[in-house]
């Protein structure tokens, strides 16, 4: 079985998902392949922050663009993803902390991003629930968060909507480019050929990449999450620390959902895991920000692999090697918020030639012609 | 060399037994305080009463095992009230949980004897209070020396409905109703099987025949409709008889329960492989007869491999603690594994008679109606299940949120799964079943410092 397209889309993440739902509603005849199910990985199982606030510098234009999209989800896919604007409120617990909050004020409103200082007592007169560690918050009021199960099945659903053709369950065995046309063969014996290649896979773009003579220097993320019995619903915010060690948001529901640190992986299986003394120090790090967590009960814990880049953030943008050939992965934890924008992106790269979003940054050859840009 | 034993149950047991006969102290966690497992479990002390009266028949093994049970907790590192939460099979760590302190344990083998419990089918208003497993009916019974009600339907098949109700018959519980949803015929074409052990068939029959003479109405290949209750309780059980006549029988409690499915969690996060097996209708970690797994120094013995009942247990625990022993090089009792072999090769037979018996209804669980409350935790309904059903167990937990409860799927995994491959039209074992996460069962989050432990 060959099937041919004018677009390969390969990997089915939310960024993957967006991409096919553009490139097919610009009249794209486009293949989206996937190894598992759409949404299996980074994608499905992350922490589900719709955040902008401590963006780097270099990701906030995408960061913004694909914010304005997640506004627009339920018209887009019909699905909002369960996506509520919570506002995401960055924590500092010390004086140091609290000086990074301001310095990225500067940032921010270099970007339009609004965000609001709260100070000392403020802090606690706002949110009584926070333990006493807690010095100061930066409220991103626009930041929110969603469901991180529903979305990239949401898109990919769209877009087959719009003609995109999804295949699941469709491992790539081999990469080749015969006469201007790229030449993928699955495991299950078909053959996908398009004059043109998005890859969008993950930590697993890193493998895609190094075939097509790019190698980068890229290494599998799993976060270490935990999701708590449903309490109460008093936490409205997303919350943060300044230096990310712990992330945490409850849903209406009343479940309390718990992010730090990494779990261990093994990306060939694939297979991922969170790490029993990382969950258990995630409980301290929780409980220093809301102490009213102690005695809730962990019922699950969970991680996935994403692909992680020496400067934490992607590459995004034109092969370096082979015309036709475009790449956006290796997300460094941050490809749930961006998604939706990042498939926006592509489809401009592939049928325009150029997007209005700055991609210098992201270039896949950035570690062989310049020092790595450092996170701020 | 340590060695660790999860589980003090019949097959736990047996093994600790075996090991510690051959000079060696494992250490060995229970999640009870007292041991003995499920089917031989202890009242508190302040509630004992006599083995003969609690455990019936089985009141001979009972005291034999609590014998030996008592005779090696000081020969042992005995952690009772422990849960283990985790494992780790690379580090070959378990991560336990006891008295709100955390602690970790190092082992070089690990035995998992983590037992079984009900199978259930959500019926029309099953979440309402008064309505338990049979087992939780039966500890009610043999640990707390009380009735789950005042009159009692039990609903369901196998072997241990018409155990409890006995027991609770026998007890002075009034027992209302016993609904069997396997059919006479069903049980008779069975029997030739079950002849090969004449003591545990005569045991069946006495059982039912224990019920019948004491004139409880009995209904067999019945199918239940409904557990009608007012707001405060229970108030009544609906059912259709063989004949599809309707009927209606007054209650204030329900027991409820079609069959066992093993306690494989840890199993599962030791990254041991499952096969979904058709007789048993359960998804079982793979072990060979010894106990062995594909993964090196992890065994398994008891229901939480494959459910067998308390006397198989005993004879896999101790097959297990033999096939551990030899795996290290130590001298084994050749005669004694032949007859523990032997014993296990009757006992399947056995089993596999029993499974036929008895078989799980996959109809009764797959034509739920659409209004049932199938996952309990997240108040999910059958019809809301079978709308966003896709072909993967996994991905429609993620699209309906069944099984994502404080449960994990224990209670609802088994009718979701029969639900959705009715929906999609294909086999149970085709969709995966639900992956084990840590922790195994909830556990609190506590800013106590973690607390080492070497075997």
């Amino acid at each position: 079985m060959t099937i041919e397209s004018d677009v390969l889309v390969l990997g089915g993440g939310g960024a993957g998902c967006s991409a096919a739902l553009h490139l097919a509603r610009r009249g794209s005849k486009v293949t989206l392949l996937e190894r598992g199910l759409v949404g299996s990985q980074a994608s499905g199982v992350n922490y589900g922050g719709v955040r902008q606030q401590g963006r780097h510098p270099a990701e906030l234009p995408i960061a913004r663009r694909s914010r304005e999209i997640w506004g627009r989800l339920k018209e887009l896919v019909g699905c909002d993803a369960e996506f509520s604007i919570t506002g995401h409120l960055k924590l500092a617990r010390n004086a140091d902390e609290e000086a990074d909050l301001i310095a990225y004020l500067d940032t921010a409103r270099a970007y339009d991003l609004p965000l609001r200082m709260i100070g000392r007592n403020a802090i606690h007169r706002e949110y009584p629930w926070l333990g006493p560690d807690v010095v100061a918050g930066s409220l991103a009021p626009d930041d929110g968060s969603a469901n991180p199960r529903l979305l990239s099945p949401a898109l990919a659903h769209a877009a087959r909507a719009a003609g995109a053709a999804v295949h699941e369950q469709t491992e790539i065995t081999s990469y080749d480019r015969l006469n201007g046309r790229f030449v993928l063969k699955a495991r299950n014996g078909a053959e996908f050929r398009a004059p043109i290649l998005v890859n969008m896979a993950g930590y697993w773009g890193g493998a895609v990449a190094a075939a097509f003579g790019e190698a980068v220097p890229i290494e599998p993320l799993s976060p270490n999450m935990l999701v708590t019995e449903p309490t109460t619903y008093f936490i409205k915010p997303n919350l943060g620390v300044v230096g990310g060690n712990i992330y945490l948001r409850q849903i209406p529901r009343g479940n309390v959902i718990v992010g730090g640190g990494h779990g261990e992986s093994d990306p060939a299986v694939p297979w991922s895991r969170p790490l029993p003394e990382v969950t258990l120090q995630n409980f301290n790090y929780a409980l220093q920000l809301v102490p009213a967590l102690a005695g809730l009960h962990v019922i699950r814990s969970w991680s996935g692999i994403d692909g992680q880049m020496p400067d934490h953030i992607p590459v995004i943008g034109p092969s370096r090697t082979t015309p036709g050939l475009f790449h956006a992965f290796g997300f460094s934890g941050h490809g749930f918020q961006l998604g939706p924008a990042i498939g926006a992106i592509m489809s401009e790269l592939v049928l325009d030639g150029h997007s209005d979003v700055p991609l210098e940054a992201f270039q896949i050859d950035r570690w062989n012609v310049q020092p790595a840009v450092r996170e701020a | 060399m340590k060695i660790a034993v999860v589980g003090a149950g019949p097959a736990g047991v047996r093994a600790v037994e075996v090991l510690v006969a051959a000079g060696h102290r494992p250490i060995w966690i229970d999640e009870a305080p007292d041991g003995g497992g499920r089917i031989y479990q202890r009242p508190p002390a302040a509630l004992r009463r006599n083995a003969r009266e609690l455990y019936g028949f089985e009141s001979t093994k009972a005291a034999a095992l609590h014998g030996c049970l008592d005779r090696l907790k000081p020969l042992v590192d005995w952690r009772p009230e422990t849960l283990v939460w985790h494992i780790h099979p690379g580090r070959k760590t378990l991560y336990m949980l006891n008295g709100g302190m955390q602690a970790t344990a190092a082992y070089d083998a690990v035995l998992l004897c983590t037992g079984a419990m009900d199978r259930v089918i959500p019926l029309q208003g099953w979440t309402q209070p008064g309505v338990t497993t049979l087992g939780a009916a039966q500890i009610a019974v043999k640990a707390q020396g009380c009735a789950i009600g005042h009159r009692v339907a039990l609903v369901g098949t196998g072997p241990l409905l018409w155990l409890v109700a006995h027991q609770y018959a026998k007890a002075g519980a009034q027992v209302a109703v016993v609904i069997d949803t396997t059919s006479l015929a069903s049980l008779a074409a069975a029997a030739p099987g079950l002849l090969r052990d004449s003591i545990t068939f005569a045991k069946g029959l006495y059982y039912m025949g224990s019920v019948k003479a004491r004139g409880i109405p009995t209904v067999h290949g019945a199918i239940p409709l409904a557990i009608e209750h007012d707001e405060t309780a229970v108030t009544g059980v609906r059912f259709r008889d063989a004949r599809g006549r309707e009927q209606r029988v007054a209650c204030d409690a329900v027991g409820m329960g079609w069959g066992l499915k093993p306690e494989s969690q840890l199993a599962d996060l030791a990254g041991i492989p499952f096969d979904f097996d058709p007789l048993q209708h359960n998804w079982l970690p793979e072990r060979d007869a010894t106990g062995r797994t594909p993964v090196a120094s992890h065994y398994l013995a008891g229901d939480g491999a494959s459910i067998g009942g308390a006397a198989v247990a005993e004879l896999a625990g101790a097959r297990a603690a033999w096939a551990i022993l030899q795996d290290a090089g130590r001298a084994i009792d050749t005669a004694a594994v032949r007859r523990l072999d032997r014993a296990l090769a009757r006992q399947r037979k056995i089993r596999a008679a029993l499974e036929r018996a008895f078989p799980f209804p996959v109809r009764l669980a797959a034509d739920l109606a659409d209004d049932i409350i199938l996952c309990r935790c997240e108040g999910l309904r059958a019809g809301e299940l079978r709308a966003a059903a896709v072909s993967d167990l996994n991905r429609t937990k993620a699209l309906t949120r069944t099984g994502m409860g404080r449960c994990q799927g224990r209670i609802c995994g088994v009718a979701a799964s029969e639900v959705l491959a009715a929906a999609v039209n294909q086999e149970t074992a085709t969709l995966g079943r639900l992956r084990g996460q840590p922790p195994v069962k909830p556990m609190p989050v506590t800013s106590l410092p973690a607390r080492e432990h070497a075997a």
